[in-house]
């Protein structure tokens, strides 16, 4: 385990004013990443402090909010599961969090955790960029699709808090995640698709969860099997452990066909 | 740092760090040995535990985390006189343990099944279940074993 100080805020803005002074402090909420990380010493550099975030009041919750959907950045996904607001509004959102790990993982994870550790395989990651999300933080509101800037990089401040995310009501996104078993998979690929405007969102693929552009511009045209073709170079898939590059893409151009014969629930 | 909280319905109170993981603090401080470590990093489910009712993974859990909750271990599935609960005694019945690391976490997350869902199918027990894993592969013994719970 790295040694570390645990920190536990009182509120959020205790929350910001520790984090701010607390050197090499590292936000915690439902640990599935960090814990694992902090007990094998695999983050570098080694974290000071960890300030946990997982009860403050104002990180919880799913809410109507200026015409947007908001979930507190320290919400489960139990809680985005069984949050009626959720299921009517984003219901592709909910779709990806019930595919998340399970029960144990589901009550654990959060939005805020999986934007922050960044991963290219992190299920909700295509879902909130095809919704267009807007990560509200502790002093501004980042669009999505600014949020990725590399391999597990984040457009964050060191000292940033994601507070919510906000989603636009009344999208019809649709989602699929393929991966080895229905439970406990992490991704070889993960979509959502919206066909209007038109978003083409994919994970596993590249180094960030990223916005298929030329096939979203087909899309827009009208060109279905343009989009179907033109995706498989707006990604850049690798061989690893979980698959080869060549399955990606023939499973992201076959999914997308899937995605796009979908007439979207809401 | 000194944490409070409540387990297997008793005040407890640990003086640790509070990133130490809640496994390690059940384990080793507070001896119940019950909950077993299998991958420690939330794959398997073997260190499941509930917390104020919602099953969880001890091993991704700082204890730190837990101050004023409500854990239960399989140990306080029990009555407190040793009685079985019905369903470990199920379990018994139906060969549903084999070489026992998954058992603990598969009776607690088993138990909030039961709690939540009224006559659960086999579906929803597979679905319940799913982030248990047997390296046994001892499923079928298991799902029936907790069906035969729902009536």
């Amino acid at each position: 385990m790295h040694d570390v100080t645990y920190l536990r805020p009182t509120d959020l803005k205790d929350a910001v004013q520790l984090y701010r002074t607390t050197p090499g402090c590292r936000p915690l909420a439902g640990g599935t990443d960090l814990i694992v990380m902090l007990h094998a010493r695999t983050l570098r550099p080694p974290p000071r402090a960890v300030l946990d975030v997982w009860s403050l009041l104002e990180l919880k919750g799913v809410r109507r909010t200026q015409g947007m959907l908001e979930i507190g950045a320290a919400e489960s996904y139990t809680g985005i599961i069984r949050s009626r607001d959720a299921q009517e509004h984003v219901p592709a959102l909910v779709a990806a969090a019930r595919t998340i790990g399970a029960a144990q993982i589901q009550n654990r994870g959060t939005l805020g955790g999986n934007l922050a550790n960044a991963s290219p395989a992190g299920d909700t990651l295509p879902v909130l960029l095809a919704y267009d999300a807007v990560v509200v933080t502790d002093r501004r509101s980042i669009p999505i699709d600014q949020f990725f800037t590399g391999y597990r990089k984040t457009a964050l401040q060191a000292d940033e808090l994601i507070v919510a995310v906000r989603m636009p009501l009344g999208r019809r996104v649709v989602f699929r995640k393929v991966g080895t078993r229905a439970a406990q998979a992490i991704s070889k690929v993960v979509t959502a698709v919206s066909r209007s405007p038109a978003r083409v969102a994919i994970g596993s693929v590249a180094e960030v969860p990223l916005r298929a552009r030329r096939a979203e511009a087909a899309l827009e045209r009208g060109d279905m099997e343009g989009a179907i073709a033109a995706v498989a170079d707006d990604i850049r898939p690798i061989d690893d452990v979980r698959s080869t590059a060549a399955y990606r893409r023939t499973v992201t151009q076959n999914v997308l066909r899937e995605l796009l014969s979908v007439k979207p629930a809401l | 740092m000194t944490v409070r909280f409540t387990l297997n319905g008793v005040p407890v109170s640990v003086e640790c760090a509070g990133s130490r993981r809640l496994l390690d603090t059940l384990r080793g401080d507070l001896g119940k040995t019950g909950t077993k470590e299998g991958c420690g990093e939330g794959e398997c489910g073997a260190c499941s535990v509930l917390i104020d009712g919602e099953v969880v993974d001890s091993c991704l859990v700082a204890v730190g985390q837990v101050e004023g909750r409500n854990v239960l271990t399989v140990e306080g599935l029990a009555g407190p006189d040793g009685t079985l609960s019905r369903l470990q005694q199920a379990f018994i019945e139906h060969g549903a343990a084999q070489c026992g690391i998954c058992t603990p976490g598969m009776l607690l997350a088993a138990h909030v099944l039961l709690q939540r869902t009224i006559r659960p199918s086999a579906a929803d027990v597979r679905e319940g279940l799913a982030g248990n894993l047997c390296r046994c592969t001892g499923y079928t013994k298991i799902i029936e074993a907790v069906l035969s719970c729902t009536t």
